[in-house]
């Protein structure tokens, strides 16, 4: 599939992609963040603040991230402060405490922001969708 | 006395008994609970809140009792098996005995993952999974992409060496043995293997992969072996511990069993060998 359409994206985003990510979007299919070498040195973590956010199409999906507004999350299990969405979907994600981020498709391999984890969900589903939080 | 056994040791009988006792429980529509039970502590063990069946210091007792609790619903259905375990520093490749018809069945396909070989492929249709994170529900593998080497024994050896069980603050950030081994610091090893299996085992509903159970067996009996190596520690923490489940603190979901309890695996079963 193909894999540009982020070029408009590009000019929306803020700090959270300065480091990995970029790295990622040029390594599509191969992503080996986090658990192929000494987990002792994490790729270096975002910290995604109120103006961190993002709309793309990756891989013919439309993914998004933004911040939440507190625990006031109704579907969230717990407040991670942030939430994306895979087509609309909510992806169920959580953040561990050097930064990285995980989500219920990746639980075991860290990612360095939201955007990372959204785009290794999408890799992964290859076309399927995401099941209602309430069935996860 | 139950002995669990290197997987690569079975005979055909006992390959096939132990597929057809966990095939049984999935016909008899109890596999899943275990999907589920897992899944739901996954998602809700935080770094900075309740933790107890992962990133936390019960991630070894918990899946003790997890895993206890398994073997004794296939011993329902065949009483002659046990849990056996996957030694993945010895058998690493897709082209390991594991992988064979006769048990897990092997690598998925590259078109979508799929699982087409053995006894849990979707087109046997005797295993549909029900708990899943998405649309599909056939089992998944993709062996060695996600990340290539699985742990060797040389870096179980060094994991094996770390003195103190766990240490504050008792997360996916701490130092120690238990975090090691889970694989959120040093040189990762159960979280790489789940991640080199890939698939179904990479998501928060990994047990939908029977190769869970022997990964875990394998984990399981490398606590046994730190323990036989450092015979004066122990668990900790000791008490006092906010979110985190201390040495006599019971662990939901079973309400009775602590860490204490699960200390000593040979009230239940024993390993075939050392490490």
């Amino acid at each position: 599939m193909p894999e540009n359409g982020h070029a408009a994206t590009e000019l929306t985003r803020r700090r959270m992609l300065q480091g990995a990510g970029v790295a990622l979007t040029a390594a599509v299919g191969a992503i080996v963040l986090g658990a192929t070498g000494p987990a002792d040195s994490p790729a270096a973590a975002a910290d995604p603040g109120a103006g961190d956010r993002f709309d793309e199409q990756y891989r013919g999906r439309r993914i998004t991230g933004a911040p939440t507004a507190g625990a006031a999350g109704g579907a969230h299990h717990h407040d991670t402060g942030y939430a994306v969405q895979i087509d609309g979907r909510e992806l169920h994600m959580m953040r561990n405490a050097d930064g990285t981020w995980i989500s219920v498709i990746n639980h075991y391999q860290t990612h360095p922001t939201p955007r990372a984890l959204a785009r290794a969900a999408v890799d992964d589903l290859q076309g399927a969708d995401l099941a209602p939080l309430a069935l996860v | 006395m139950a002995v669990r056994k290197n997987q690569s040791t079975l005979t055909a009988a006992e390959k096939r008994a132990f597929v057809d006792a966990v095939l049984e429980l999935k016909r008899l529509g109890r596999y899943d609970a275990y999907v589920s039970t897992h899944n739901q502590f996954i998602i809700s063990d935080t770094d900075r809140g309740e933790r107890t069946g992962h990133r936390s210091p019960s991630f070894l007792p918990w899946h003790r009792r997890f895993l206890l609790q398994f073997e004794q619903d296939l011993q329902s259905v065949n009483p002659a098996v046990t849990l056996p375990y996957w030694d993945w520093t010895a058998d690493r490749t897709p082209t390991a005995s594991l992988w064979g018809n006769d048990l897990m069945g092997g690598n998925g396909r590259a078109r979508d993952g799929q699982v087409t070989t053995g006894p849990f492929a979707g087109g046997t249709g005797r295993w549909t999974l029900g708990v899943r994170p998405d649309t599909r529900d056939y089992l998944r593998r993709s062996l060695g992409t996600g990340v290539a080497q699985l742990p060797t024994r040389a870096e179980v050896e060094s994991v094996l060496a770390v003195a103190t069980y766990d240490a504050a603050p008792w997360n996916s950030s701490s130092d120690g043995f238990r975090n090691q081994l889970e694989g959120w610091r040093g040189v990762n090893l159960h979280n790489r293997v789940h991640v080199w299996v890939g698939g179904m085992m990479s998501t928060g509903m990994s047990p939908n992969d029977p190769v869970f159970w022997l990964h875990h067996c394998f984990i399981d009996k490398l606590w046994a072996e730190w323990q036989r190596r450092h015979p004066s520690q122990s668990y900790l923490p000791a008490g006092n511990t906010p979110d985190v489940i201390d040495l006599n603190d019971t662990m939901k979901p079973w309400n009775d069993t602590t860490p204490a309890d699960m200390l000593d695996h040979t009230r239940h079963y024993t390993y075939d060998s050392t490490f």
